[in-house]
C-alpha cells in the first residue's frame, strides 16, 4: 500500500464535511460518512480518474445495539489501479434506510439483498429488494443482536393440528 | 396477435447440475432464456451469527464447513484475520506449512469441479480420474491433520501439528506425478470437439460486466483480468514463491476450464517450492496468551495443562477494532471482515464469500444463451453453496 492513501486523501478534498470520522487500524483505512452522501460519495469514488474503486468487494450490515443510530453498513471498495482498500462506514437509526449503490456497482444488488433480510435495512431505490437467504415470510432479522442465536421458537416444536 | 407468452420452468434444488441446492426459475422463449432468477438460501445454517456466541478458536472448525472443498484456505482466512486484529507474527515455517496445504486443497478443489463439470456436460470418464488423484491429496491431509474433508488444520498463530516425516515423501511422489496426470485430463478434453462445442463462446461474461457484478477467482481471470490476491495482497510469504497468475481472453466457459487447468500446474509448482524450501523452526507462534500448548506438555506439565483449559475455554482478548483478511481461495477472493469490541468473542464475523458473488453474475452469462447452455455455465462457475448460504 502506498505511504498516503489516495482515496482518503481525496475524500478530504472533495468531501471536508462528510467525514464524521477516519481511522487507521492495521493499515486499514476506515471512514465514517453521513448516511445521506454515501450515493454521491460512492459516485465520486467510482467515477474519479485518479481513483477508480471500480470493485465492491463487500458490503455488510452490523448491529451496534445498544449504541445509537443503531445500525451500521460497511462498504469495502477495491481500485485495481492503485491496488487500495477503502472501507466506507454509515450509521443507520432503527427504522432508518439507505440509498442503494446498485447503480453504481451490480454487486451491490445481492449484498444489499442479504443486509435487508439479516438486519432489516431496507435500501432505497434496489430494483428487487427481495429475503435472499431466507424464505418470504420469514419473521424477524437474525443477525440483529436481540435475535436468539437458537432462533426465537428453538423450545416450541411445530405440531400440525389433527 | 396473441400476446407473447414465455414458458417458465423450475430447474433445482434437486437438480443433479446445480452443484448442491441450487435453484433457477427460467423464462423462456422457445429455447432461449429470457431471464433466469436464481434462488438459494437451502443451506442455510447461520454460521455468521453462531460465530458471535464462540470464541475466537472456536469458530475455526464452522469455516471448514463453508466451501467444503476447500477448508484449508477457509481455515486460512479466517485465522489471518484474527491473526492481523492481534498483530501477531506467524513463524516462517507455518507460513510454509500453510501454503503449501492451501495449494493442495486448490488442486484438490479443481478437481472435484472438473470432474463434475465435465460429467454434467456429459463425459463420464474424468471423474474416476480427478478422484483419484483428490483421493491422493485428502490422505496426504488425513496424514498432516486427521481430518480428509475437514481437517481444521490451522489455527490462530500457526498450524496444529508438524508435517510428519513420512507425509513429505508422499507430498513429494504427489508433487512429481501430478503434471502427468494433468497432461491426461487435457488428452480428454482440451482438444475434443464436442467439448469445444460445448464451451467456446458460451457463457461469456465481459471484463466490465465482470469487476461491476464483483465477480472474482478463476472466473474473473477468464474474463482478461490479470488479478489474484496472491499478488494483489501478498500474505503468508506469498511473495516468497515464483509463480504466474493465468488469465483467459474471451470470458466464455472454455477460458475457466483453460485457466483452471493452468492455475493446478502453478499450485503444483507452489507445493514443490515449498517442500523444496521449507524452512526450519516452531510451527506455532510462541504467545502464550493465544497458542495452545504442545499437546506432550499438557499430559506432563500442570502449567502447560492450566493454559491449555484456560485457552479453551475462555480464549483471549484481542484488542478493540475491525479488520479484513481475505485469500485466493479456489473459487476467488474469501474474505473475512472481523470486528472486536476487546471481549474473547468476535463482535461480528462477516463472510465475505466467492461464490456468492460469482453467482450473483450467472444470470448475465446464460440470459440470452440456449437452456442447454445453463447447466456448461453453472458448472464453469464452480459454486458451492455451502459457502453461498453460509
Amino acid at each position: 500500500m502506498a505511504d498516503v492513501h489516495l482515496g482518503l486523501k481525496k475524500l478530504r478534498e472533495k468531501f471536508p464535511s462528510s467525514i464524521l470520522a477516519e481511522k487507521t487500524f492495521r493499515g486499514e483505512v476506515t471512514v465514517t460518512v453521513p448516511k445521506g452522501m454515501i450515493l454521491e460519495i460512492c459516485r465520486f469514488l467510482y467515477s474519479d480518474p485518479d481513483l477508480r474503486y471500480h470493485f465492491l468487494t463487500d458490503l455488510c450490515g452490523l448491529d451496534l445495539f445498544p449504541d445509537t443510530p443503531r445500525f451500521g453498513v460497511v462498504y469495502l471498495l477495491y481500485s485495481m489501479k492503485n491496488n487500495e482498500r477503502l472501507r466506507l462506514k454509515a450509521r443507520i437509526g432503527e427504522g432508518e434506510s439507505v440509498a442503494s449503490v446498485e447503480s453504481i456497482w451490480k454487486a451491490a444488488d445481492w449484498l444489499e439483498r442479504e443486509v435487508y433480510d439479516l438486519f432489516g435495512i431496507p435500501f432505497e431505490n434496489h430494483p428487487d429488494l427481495r429475503r435472499i437467504l431466507l424464505w418470504e415470510g420469514y419473521e424477524g432479522h437474525p443477525l440483529r443482536k436481540d435475535y436468539p442465536v437458537e432462533g426465537p421458537d428453538f423450545d416450541k416444536p411445530f405440531v400440525p393440528e389433527v | 396477435m396473441a400476446e407473447k407468452q414465455y414458458m417458465t420452468i423450475n430447474m433445482g434444488p434437486q437438480h443433479p447440475a446445480t452443484h448442491g441446492v441450487l435453484r433457477l426459475v427460467l423464462e423462456l422463449d422457445g429455447e432461449v432464456i429470457v431471464k433466469a432468477i436464481p434462488h438459494i438460501g437451502h443451506l442455510h445454517r447461520g454460521v455468521e451469527k453462531l460465530s458471535e456466541s464462540k470464541t475466537y478458536h472456536q469458530v475455526i472448525p464452522l469455516t471448514d464447513r463453508l466451501d467444503y472443498t476447500n477448508a484449508m484456505g477457509n481455515n486460512l482466512a479466517y485465522v489471518l484475520a484474527v491473526e492481523k486484529l492481534l498483530g501477531l507474527e506467524v513463524p516462517k515455517r507455518a507460513q510454509y506449512l500453510r501454503v503449501m496445504m492451501a495449494e493442495l486443497q486448490r488442486i484438490a478443489a479443481h478437481l472435484i469441479w472438473l470432474g463434475t463439470h465435465v460429467l454434467d456436460i456429459g463425459a463420464l470418464t474424468p471423474i474416476f480420474y480427478t478422484f483419484r488423484e483428490r483421493e491422493d491429496v485428502l490422505r496426504i491431509f488425513e496424514e498432516v491433520a486427521g481430518g480428509r474433508l475437514t481437517p481444521t488444520y490451522l489455527r490462530i498463530g500457526g498450524v496444529s501439528k508438524d508435517l510428519p516425516e513420512e507425509t513429505k515423501g508422499k507430498i513429494k511422489a504427489f508433487v512429481e506425478s501430478f503434471p502427468k496426470h494433468l497432461q491426461d485430463y487435457e488428452t480428454l478434453l482440451t482438444q475434443n470437439v464436442i467439448w469445444l462445442k460445448r464451451t467456446k463462446e458460451i457463457g461469456i461474461l465481459s471484463k466490465e460486466d465482470a469487476i461491476n457484478w464483483g465477480v472474482t477467482g478463476p472466473t474473473l481471470r477468464a474474463s482478461a483480468v490479470k488479478w489474484d490476491v496472491r499478488k494483489a495482497f501478498p500474505y503468508s510469504s506469498y511473495d516468497a514463491f515464483d509463480f504466474d497468475i493465468p488469465f483467459g481472453s474471451v470470458g466464455d466457459v472454455y477460458d475457466r476450464y483453460i485457466v483452471r487447468m493452468r492455475e493446478m500446474e502453478w499450485s503444483n509448482a507452489i507445493v514443490r517450492q515449498a517442500l523444496e524450501r521449507l524452512p526450519k523452526g516452531p510451527v506455532l507462534a510462541e504467545d502464550p496468551k493465544i497458542g495452545l500448548p504442545p499437546k506432550e506438555a499438557v499430559q506432563t506439565d500442570m502449567a502447560a495443562l492450566i493454559r491449555h483449559f484456560k485457552i479453551a475455554s475462555e480464549g483471549f482478548y484481542p484488542p478493540p477494532g475491525e479488520v479484513y483478511a481475505s485469500v485466493e481461495s479456489a473459487k476467488g477472493e474469501l474474505g473475512f471482515y472481523i470486528v472486536s469490541d476487546g471481549s474473547n468473542h468476535p463482535f461480528r464475523v462477516r463472510i465475505r464469500p466467492p461464490s456468492f458473488l460469482n453467482l450473483g453474475a450467472l444470470p448475465k452469462m446464460i440470459e440470452g444463451g440456449l437452456i442447454a447452455d445453463v447447466v456448461s455455465a453453472i458448472g464453469s462457475v464452480d459454486i458451492v453453496l455451502g459457502e453461498i448460504d453460509r
